[in-house]
């Protein structure tokens, strides 16, 4: 009982806040185009006192979760859409009742959190939901936030326009992620991280090199190397071309650095097991410390996907020709179409997203015998 | 010591410095022969060498016209000059600071945040490896323009941005740090009765300073790419990025380089600062050097 009544003080103050803004009606100022009608009204207080309740007094967890899940959205949502009209004439109460909702959420992530599914796809199926739930609200707040107060377009865009402005504006988006990534970013990434790959593996047959080379590259990586991107730009030209040269000294020294590092992971004893079936240099390397090497390799791929991507978006705030994710963003911000420059953030986020969850699926399959891998 | 770390790396630094010196004179020579025949002029190849290395605008700066022009502007100028690369280094070094010092505390809060509910673990944890998967930088300008629309100004736009990218390492490191303390220790302490607040500061807080360290160091390197990348979009007038900037706009590349090495010794004495920092801290609280 303890641990319930501990957990659902968050459906205790949303009871309080429900209160507070029937007290404290009506919901939006009285020149609002379109007032919320008593019935929405209604609903929206049931609904948010129906989840407290239930957080309240019910005991079972996931059917506390499954019903704080249903309310707190529902209210949500039902607040948000008869926002429409209504821009900046939100009172009090319309935040009251939207926190009340988010604390209904806050309870509902609390339960799901607690709760030990059997089966591991539930198990898998929550560890999506929660960080879901987080996401969602984060954009709830927002929308209610910039809409309710009204706050000015320039300065913070509500996420359903740089929704829309995302689906109108399709063709020139796909122009911008074909000239950015997939000429300068997949080029400049397979370029720098194969040749720091390749430096590594002949500063490893020669030890003067990897002594040298180390310290330097350590030193390179703290450098902001970012600041190469103007230069590249004068001798490579505004095409992609240069941006590819800023990405490919931005991922070269994080894979050699790497590299190297995970070279010197196997350990004496699997090396002189090595030695004593007589296998050479080369065989060594493939069999043995290469895949050994693996799990740095996959860090150094995983830390250069981000790179690269904020390497070619920064080398085109340089001069770029009239394409390309980082001079839509310099551009559209110079005009004050900030919903444009959420949009090319979104897809840059997407990309970056996808990206990294392919290198996790591939280091997975590839380094399966990994201790981190295994259960 | 002598001869296992320094002359590797000095021979690395000279070879380095020998290719530039021959990338120059080929990247150069080009614009010099065009040079040479708009003014009538033959010179013999000893004659091109020298001059390739010692143009006003050329290509690729040769690396003695580089250290002249950092030299110059470093410590022959008032500092107050704003030619003077103390001053912009000075403003970028602000920004850098404060966002550093932004950054690291909210990821201090967020690390206490998350090994203490385990909610916030939960929902949190994958969004904030998610915000670095973010090319975070393409939204520099736009916090700048847009917070320069509303009258915020000056530094605190560009310690936002340095504030974002330096909170991410310290709140994984200390997150980390402050699961340090082993099952044993933490019975240790149930065992005395703490408290979780006594159990916080006496044993998970000092257990996590050499993971706060470690994470420092990457967060204030960060820190600065971020202030830098901050100057870039706005035309700033003063800083390491708006330096480069000037010298892209107006193809004055020896500066542009020297910008380049002001930054890199900034990052340097940054790094190294953090980690006398962490030694002293280390002493401080009876670590014995390993």
């Amino acid at each position: 009982m303890s641990s319930l009544s501990r957990s659902s003080w968050q459906a205790a103050v949303s009871v309080v806040l429900t209160i507070a803004a029937l007290v404290k009606l009506p919901i939006f100022a009285d020149g609002a185009a379109n007032p919320l009608s008593t019935v929405a009204l209604i609903v929206i207080v049931i609904l948010t006192l129906t989840g407290a309740f239930a957080a309240l007094l019910l005991q079972q967890r996931a059917a506390v979760a499954a019903i704080l899940f249903v309310t707190a959205h529902a209210g949500a949502w039902l607040l948000l859409s008869n926002l429409s009209g209504n821009e900046g004439q939100a009172r009090a109460p319309f935040f009251l009742l939207i926190a009340a909702n988010w604390l209904l959420a806050w309870a509902c992530v609390t339960q799901l959190s607690a709760l030990r599914p059997e089966s591991r796809e539930i198990a898998v199926a929550l560890r999506l939901l929660i960080p879901a739930i987080f996401g969602a609200w984060v954009l709830i707040l927002w929308e209610a936030a910039t809409r309710g107060f009204g706050v000015p377009f320039v300065l913070l865009p509500p996420p359903s326009a740089i929704g829309a402005r995302i689906v109108n504006s399709m063709p020139v988006l796909a122009a911008d992620v074909q000239q950015t990534i997939f000429k300068a970013v997949l080029f400049g990434y397979v370029v720098g991280s194969a040749s720091g790959f390749a430096i590594a593996i002949l500063a490893d047959r020669v030890d003067f090199l990897r002594r040298g080379l180390l310290p330097i590259g350590n030193f390179v990586s703290a450098l902001p190397i970012i600041g190469v991107a103007p230069i590249m730009v004068m001798w490579f030209g505004f095409d992609w071309h240069s941006k590819a040269a800023v990405v490919v000294i931005m991922t070269f020294f994080p894979m050699l650095v790497n590299t190297v590092a995970g070279l010197g992971t196997a350990g004496h004893m699997e090396r002189d097991l090595m030695r004593t079936y007589a296998s050479d240099y080369w065989q060594t390397l493939l069999k043995l410390r290469l895949p050994a090497a693996m799990p740095f390799i996959f860090n150094a791929l995983k830390i250069n996907s981000t790179l690269a991507l904020i390497g070619a978006i920064v080398a085109e705030f340089f001069g770029t020709p009239i394409v390309g994710m980082g001079f839509r963003i310099s551009t559209e911000v110079g005009r004050m179409n900030v919903d444009m420059v959420w949009a090319e953030i979104f897809v840059a986020a997407l990309a970056g997203s996808l990206s990294y969850g392919l290198i996790a699926l591939v280091e997975r399959s590839v380094t399966f015998w990994h201790p981190s891998n295994r259960n | 010591m002598l001869k296992s770390r320094i002359l590797p790396v000095l021979t690395v630094v000279a070879a380095i410095v020998a290719v530039w010196y021959v990338a120059a004179v080929f990247m150069n020579a080009p614009v010099q022969r065009d040079m040479d025949k708009r003014a009538g002029i033959t010179s013999t190849t000893w004659e091109l060498v020298e001059k390739t290395m010692s143009q006003a605008k050329p290509t690729l700066p040769a690396p003695h016209q580089i250290a002249s022009n950092f030299f110059e502007n470093t410590f022959q100028r008032k500092i107050t000059s704003k030619r003077s690369l103390v001053y912009h280094g000075w403003v970028t070094l602000s920004s850098t600071l404060l966002g550093f010092a932004f950054g690291t505390a909210l990821g201090i809060v967020i690390a206490v945040g998350i090994v203490h509910l385990k909610s916030l673990e939960r929902s949190l944890m994958p969004w904030i490896i998610a915000s670095q998967t973010v090319p975070i930088l393409a939204i520099a300008p736009m916090v700048i323009v847009v917070l320069g629309a509303i009258n915020i100004t000056g530094l605190i736009p560009k310690a936002l941005i340095s504030t974002y990218l330096s909170f991410f390492p310290v709140t994984v490191g200390m997150v980390k740090g402050l699961r340090s303390p082993e099952a044993m220790h933490l019975d240790l302490m149930r065992t005395y009765n703490s408290s979780v607040g006594q159990t916080f500061w006496k044993l998970r807080v000092p257990a996590s300073v050499p993971y706060l360290f470690t994470s420092m160091k990457v967060a204030i390197a960060a820190s600065l790419v971020g202030a830098i990348v901050g100057e870039l979009p706005t035309g700033a007038v003063a800083g390491i990025g708006s330096k480069l900037l000037a010298g892209s706009y107006y193809s004055q590349t020896i500066d542009m380089w020297a910008a380049l090495i002001a930054g890199s010794v900034l990052a340097a004495l940054l790094v190294a600062g953090v980690d006398i920092a962490s030694r002293i801290t280390n002493r401080l609280m009876g670590g014995r050097p390993a």
